[in-house]
């Protein structure tokens, strides 16, 4: 965990209070809405289709329990108890009244949560590994490197009114749980051979109407240069990242009109000049910023307990261990996968009495700690071997052991018509009956892995692209379509989904997916051969025929 | 339109010339980027001093064999959303050491004070009365800085390298 010093505290407090005024100008008519609209969505908050809708950073997705709590408290007091976590690692409230949200922004800085940059033409809150600091084979903990990143981006002077939003990834494992190739800038923590700390940078990823996976643009860069490199990509893209289409002003547009030849070039000679400025970070500024994370005492532990022996002659129990609980890179202890997507529930919330209840579970179990993952699932990220049928418990008790982590019913989703005045067609209620039709357990787990991504519009916030399979909502001639794409994946051999033919209508989306899932049951070699890999070996073609033959 | 200089509002001693108005014999004024180009041997030879009306996609190095002599460039936030001038904001005050009035022009509301003076803006035509009274107390609002530019302001990074130093001589 990372702890706030007074230096952050007074930053953030001083915002709320900016927010305060700006809110104030706005109630009293001094701010027309087009001028507030730019100053608060810096401050996480859009306006929805029946209410604001408010968005908190949980940079790198790593939570303290005392801020789950805080966060509980929002859901309770100043919404309608309830939050959804997102493909970035952040939460959302849905139904925040905006003469009330400086108190609830108040109440979050008091534990060190702010919303500053969840939205808005600027840098958003920086993303990585929600098994960052404890999967096993990690080159080294990139939250330390997050966090540098985080306040070098936060309220920067000269780069918050960007051509559009710009994100940015952090791994430092060889499998990529942070989705680095499709963020704006991607980081891949490696070592040189001088044994020192940097990064591969990959640039001009990103999903929505034209999806780009990002390209390197410097296979490393030294740690101590990050920020420069960084600050030289954004100058550039700052002066000649389009304004005059929103659809083409995102960084991957440049990249893909200039080249990422031509780009780095500019790139390189940019930073040329700023390279050895005060930009450049020493070790000691690593070490006083990792001087702030703590790390949990584990104790000496043996690798199969006692406890854990008896609890697998429990067939539930082992459903749950086998696809919620993962490797740690100490022994004796698990990283446990908490599933945010019940059977009918959306994908991703939570209610105010599950994130207290998790709280007190992490207190118990985890060291105080909790973590969030692009995948809209939560984790306890240091659990004791010996504890885990004790917590696989408690969890269900809470409904939060549904055992589908990574399994056909583990579907990402955006909100949807149901909330957002963007979309055009519905998402919750497609992964809702998704979830109902592959709710047989033994019949998802003979699927093996599998995601489902829906968006219900070309912005693609359910990043329906990189979805095995992708479902995307879009309206033709008033009626909500879905167009669906299989082949798509966001992990270290990230690639962009096939079409495999016409759209659907809302009804009909749940029959295809089963008779595409029918199809890859017959076509897959063996039982261990994943649906991707069909679909790599196959290509969309038997698919498409499948489901298009009857229809 | 006030103009806030110095932190404090004054009158503005510059005349903003069009593209095609007649240059005035005396007096400060403020041209057109084009026009500037076109004839700045003759404006910086007349009494008065010149500045320069900067767009916000046009390269500002062009400018550089003229920055020592001129007194004032302004730069233009069309919009407010468009954050364009704070890179060639930066770039005139760290890059080509420009030393005369910087001044923001356009969409300027109280809201971007901070990130203004930052960037090395020192002066401001601030599009509300309200704003400009209020820029004092704005411009204080901050005092914790993550990022180093040019403007001087110790950042977290560096205050916290120094409260450990101070507190590493006790031990």
């Amino acid at each position: 965990m990372y702890a706030y010093d007074e230096i952050d505290r007074t930053l953030v407090n001083e915002r709320v209070s900016e927010f305060r005024d700006q809110v104030k100008r706005r109630l009293s008519g001094e701010l027309t809405e087009d001028e507030f609209k730019i100053l608060r969505l810096q401050n996480g908050v859009y306006l929805q289709l029946h209410a604001y809708m408010f968005r908190v950073a949980i940079p790198y997705g790593t939570l303290a329990t005392n801020q789950m709590r805080a966060l509980a408290h929002v859901a309770r007091k100043y919404d309608r108890g309830y939050g959804h976590f997102t493909t970035r690692q952040n939460i959302q409230f849905n139904w925040i009244k905006l003469a009330e949200l400086p108190d609830a922004l108040e109440d979050l800085a008091k534990v060190g949560i702010h919303a500053m940059q969840t939205s808005g033409n600027n840098m958003r809150n920086v993303t990585s590994d929600q098994w960052a600091g404890v999967a096993p084979g990690e080159i080294e903990d990139p939250r330390i490197w997050s966090e540098l990143i985080r306040q070098h981006t936060t309220l920067h002077p000269e780069f918050s009114f960007l051509p559009r939003k710009f994100k940015i990834a952090i791994t430092a494992s060889d499998h990529d749980r942070a989705a680095i190739k499709i963020h704006d800038i991607g980081l891949r923590l490696i070592k040189n051979e001088k044994g020192e700390t940097g990064f591969e940078v990959l640039v001009g990823g990103g999903l929505g109407r034209t999806p780009f996976i990002a390209k390197t643009i410097k296979h490393f860069v030294h740690g101590r240069d990050i920020l420069s490199y960084i600050e030289a990509i954004l100058r550039v893209y700052n002066q000649y990242g389009r304004r005059d289409n929103i659809y083409k002003a995102r960084i991957k547009i440049l990249v893909h009109e200039l080249g990422i030849e031509k780009f780095s070039r500019e790139v390189e000679d940019e930073w040329q000049h700023i390279r050895n400025s005060s930009l450049q970070i020493d070790d000691e500024v690593i070490e006083d910023i990792r001087s702030r994370f703590t790390y949990p005492a584990y104790e000496k532990l043996p690798h199969m307990p006692d406890e854990l022996r008896q609890a697998a002659a429990d067939p539930d129990f082992e459903a749950w261990r086998k696809n919620s609980v993962a490797p740690h890179k100490v022994q004796g202890y698990s990283i446990v996968t908490i599933s945010l997507k019940p059977t009918g529930g959306p994908p991703g919330d939570a209610t105010a009495e599950q994130m207290d209840a998790l709280a007190d579970l992490a207190d118990k179990y985890s060291f105080g700690e909790i973590r969030v993952g692009h995948e809209q699932n939560l984790a306890l990220p240091h659990v004791a071997k010996r504890d885990l049928p004790a917590l696989w418990k408690a969890l269900d008790k809470l409904g939060l052991a549904t055992p589908n982590v990574n399994l056909i019913t583990d579907i990402i989703a955006c909100p949807g018509l149901d909330y957002c005045s963007l979309a055009n067609a519905r998402s919750i209620p497609i992964a809702q009956e998704l979830t109902r039709r592959f709710a047989n357990h033994e019949l998802a787990n003979l699927i093996g892995r599998l995601h489902i991504n829906i968006s219900g519009c070309i912005n693609a916030c359910g990043h329906h692209h990189v979805g095995h399979i992708g479902i995307l909502g879009v309206e033709k001639n008033g009626e909500e379509v879905y167009q669906i794409t299989i082949g798509g994946r966001a992990d270290e051999n990230a690639a962009l989904g096939t079409l495999i033919g016409p759209g659907v209508k809302f009804d009909e989306v749940a029959d295809v997916v089963e008779d595409i899932v029918e199809a890859y049951l017959a076509l897959r070699e063996r039982p261990e051969e994943l649906f991707m890999d069909t679909v790599k070996r196959l290509g969309v073609e038997p698919f498409k025929e499948r489901v298009y033959a009857t229809r | 339109m006030p103009l806030v200089n110095g932190g404090n509002i004054v009158d503005d001693s510059f005349v903003k010339l069009a593209v095609d108005t007649p240059v005035p014999a005396g007096g400060d004024i403020l041209v057109p980027a084009e026009r500037f180009l076109g004839e700045a041997d003759g404006l910086l030879k007349r009494a008065g001093k010149v500045g320069v009306i900067w767009p916000n996609n046009r390269d500002i190095a062009e400018l550089v064999p003229y920055l020592g002599k001129i007194a004032a460039i302004a730069l233009v936030f069309p919009t407010f959303r468009d954050g364009r001038a704070y890179s060639q904001a930066r770039l005139l005050r760290e890059r080509y050491n420009y030393r005369g009035e910087l001044r923001a022009t356009g969409q300027v509301l109280r809201d971007q004070f901070v990130f203004m003076l930052r960037a090395g803006f020192d002066a401001f035509e601030v599009k509300k009365q309200a704003d400009a009274e209020a820029f004092m107390q704005t411009a204080k609002r901050y005092s914790v800085f993550y990022q180093p530019t040019g403007d001087g302001r110790i950042t977290a990074l560096h205050r916290r390298m120094q409260l450990r130093h101070s507190e590493g001589v006790g031990t």
